[in-house]
């Protein structure tokens, strides 16, 4: 089992609700800032945007993040770089799009997240038939491939993914790309679909915009993902102690 | 070269042409391809639904589009050039010809809606007119910036009752629209089918809408006998994403005429890209070297897009088709030549193969060769930009 498994895993069975807040690297020259901000108020580990030009599964809030990374030169060796600055102790996870990482070279990229203190990716153009390459090429490392199930997903391939994922199983809260939302969503119903076959750590993301929100799917969850909101506030041009309320908020209604 | 029966059959159970297409798409979308697959696979061997598809295109769609001798062009280059007349078809090319076949999976799949792309708004307005024909609801993403280009397209598509959505995100133009009808997509998969322009995008679409166009290819092969041809030595189209291409080539894709595809120079991911993935496919792409997609710059519209369908990656990989770039310099004087010797107007896609075939008469084209030019698309959208550009120039 590879770090990022175990790590929440101990997490969870010690009955802590997990929060794992999205940063866009490279966004800003004192991004690092807001991600060590995050953790000082309560995230349990942190997702890593290396961004990407075409970025499918995103809305118009991590988009603009990423034209505004990718307009300061950032790179996936830039934010490597960067990463060695950070002064964290909770998993890092990258998010980035597979062209990205198979132009840098599948197993080059393993190595360089892999070296730099990242301990998951997730590739969410990368569907459950073509992920064998780069899991393959991350099987060296401690680089864990966390794929998503989406309210689409049937039972069976459900399964099939749980059985494949590692880390910890994304549930998709929406048939929607990443942005805001209002309601509950379907978040509770994939997780349910989760736990028949696996006990593999669950978390809801995408569109879990207030800590309300955060809360309620916690409560079939084991924690939450929150993106745009929060990446919303840094477009405009929160600083690290805003970032830190606003994780703030979220940890401690997840707490009580 | 081998003429065995081995080019431009179906892709393997992944999808891919060699190691070109595939699946990579967000898993909310991959039950939607994998059901797509099923429908397309069991509708195409279907004769009622296949008898349905040619009874459209025969009856509304003006096919089969007629095969016509470029005689007065072909004396001035030394060749023997028959021309398949797509810009005869149903919305002036042959976007129809895969709109229809895709318009009519939809409502065998239950499906009320569809969404679609478009840069030119050739597709557009093809899939607004199926739309309109068989009751379906449609809602077309266009590039801001094509929105603007191509005014009279927008308002076209609002006479046959879709709705146009300009798109306003990264360069606002093709690469992008299809990004925001993917997301659409993702949100609306339950009942709303993707009609993708072009033999690209995740499996199945690359396969489908090659089946979906060899109706070109097979007419041709057949119309050609007629003149006592029994194949041409070439075959050009014009390829932007590819799909006209690929519906011509398919007809001779295991004949041994060349076939010969031109891109933009501007959009040449043959001539300029390397292998990554984009828009659910693995193919070759205009990327810088950390894998971001290059925007593609064409004077027309249609070929302004940074990638190419994987099968036309795989045949260009594997030798069986050629491909070259046309610069936008050469594409006017290639569309007054048609114009003014054959009466034809060229769209500005087509054009480019017009400048190829004009330029390599003689040259990679041997004199004497019989040539067929797929003539894609009839130049009405395009005579007010050819105007502003000529009256710039004189």
């Amino acid at each position: 089992m590879k770090s990022l498994e175990r790590d929440l895993r101990a997490l969870r069975d010690a009955g802590r609700k997990l929060l794992v807040p999205y940063f866009m690297g490279g966004v800003s020259e004192n991004w690092t800032e807001h991600v060590e901000a995050a953790v000082l108020a309560g995230a349990d580990a942190v997702e890593i945007g290396i961004p990407f030009s075409d970025p499918m599964m995103d809305g118009p809030v991590i988009q603009e993040a990423a034209l505004r990374a990718l307009s300061r030169g950032t790179t996936l060796d830039s934010i490597c770089d960067d990463l060695v600055r950070l002064d964290v102790h909770v998993p890092l996870i990258a998010m980035t799009y597979y062209n990205i990482v198979l132009h840098y070279g599948l197993e080059r990229s393993a190595g360089k997240l892999s070296s730099s203190g990242i301990s998951g990716a997730i590739v969410p153009d990368l569907a459950l038939e073509e992920t064998e390459p780069w899991i393959a090429a991350c099987d060296d490392t401690d680089v864990a491939t966390v794929l998503l199930v989406a309210p689409s997903t049937p039972p069976r391939r459900v399964d099939r993914l749980v059985a494949t994922t590692q880390g910890f199983a994304y549930a998709s809260a929406r048939m929607a790309v990443t942005g805001k939302s209002e309601g509950g969503g379907e978040g509770e119903r994939v997780v349910r679909s989760i736990r028949r076959s696996s006990d593999v750590p669950a978390l809801i993301g995408i569109g879990i915009t207030t800590p309300d929100q955060a809360k309620q799917a916690a409560e079939v969850s084991d924690g939450v993902i929150v993106g745009s909101a929060l990446v919303q506030t840094i477009l405009n041009h929160a600083s690290a102690s805003d970032v830190e309320s606003f994780i703030r908020e979220f940890r401690s209604a997840l707490d009580n | 070269m081998s003429t065995n029966n081995t080019y431009m059959n179906e892709p393997d159970d992944r999808g891919r042409f060699g190691e070109f297409g595939g699946r990579f798409v967000p898993e909310a979308l991959m039950p939607a391809c994998l059901e797509l697959e099923a429908a397309f696979t069991e509708a195409w061997n279907d004769t009622t639904f296949v008898d349905e598809y040619h009874t459209v295109l025969r009856e509304f769609a003006g096919r089969p589009t007629p095969v016509t001798p470029l005689t007065r062009l072909g004396e001035h280059l030394g060749l023997r050039i028959f021309a398949k007349r797509e810009d005869l078809a149903h919305t002036g090319s042959h976007k129809i010809n895969n709109v229809i076949g895709q318009t009519l999976l939809t409502k065998r799949m239950g499906k009320h809606r569809v969404i679609a792309e478009t840069g030119a708004g050739q597709h557009g307005v093809a899939t607004a007119t199926a739309a309109a024909r068989l009751g379906l609801e449609c809602t077309v993403f266009m590039g801001e910036v094509d929105t603007e280009r191509q005014i009279l397209n927008v308002f076209r598509m609002e006479l046959l009752g879709s709705r146009v959505v300009p798109v306003t995100t990264g360069s606002r133009t093709l690469k992008d629209a299809v990004n925001e009808a993917m997301r659409e997509w993702v949100t609306c998969v339950s009942d709303t089918h993707y009609c993708i322009g072009s033999v690209m995008g995740p499996h199945p679409f690359p396969w489908m809408v090659r089946e979906f166009q060899s109706i070109i290819g097979q007419e041709a092969a057949r119309q050609l006998l007629e003149f006592g041809v029994d194949h041409p030595d070439v075959v050009i189209a014009c390829v932007g994403g590819g799909s006209n291409a690929a519906g011509v080539f398919a007809g001779f894709a295991n004949s041994p005429s060349r076939l010969v595809g031109i891109e933009a120079a501007g959009g040449s991911a043959v001539g300029s890209g390397s292998p990554g993935v984009l828009h659910g496919m693995r193919s070759l792409l205009m990327q810088d070297e950390f894998g971001q997609i290059e925007e593609a710059h064409s004077i027309s519209a249609g070929l302004d897009y940074p990638g190419i369908g994987p099968e036309h990656a795989h045949l260009a990989q594997t030798g069986r088709a050629e491909y070259y770039a046309i610069g936008d310099e050469d594409v006017i004087p290639a569309l007054q030549l048609l114009s003014e010797m054959e009466g034809i107007i060229p769209a500005l896609e087509t054009a480019h193969a017009v400048a190829w075939l004009a330029r390599e008469a003689g040259h990679a084209i041997p004199s004497g060769s019989t040539v067929l030019l797929n003539l894609s698309g009839r130049g009405d959208k395009d005579v007010a930009q050819v105007q502003a550009i000529l009256r710039g120039q004189s």
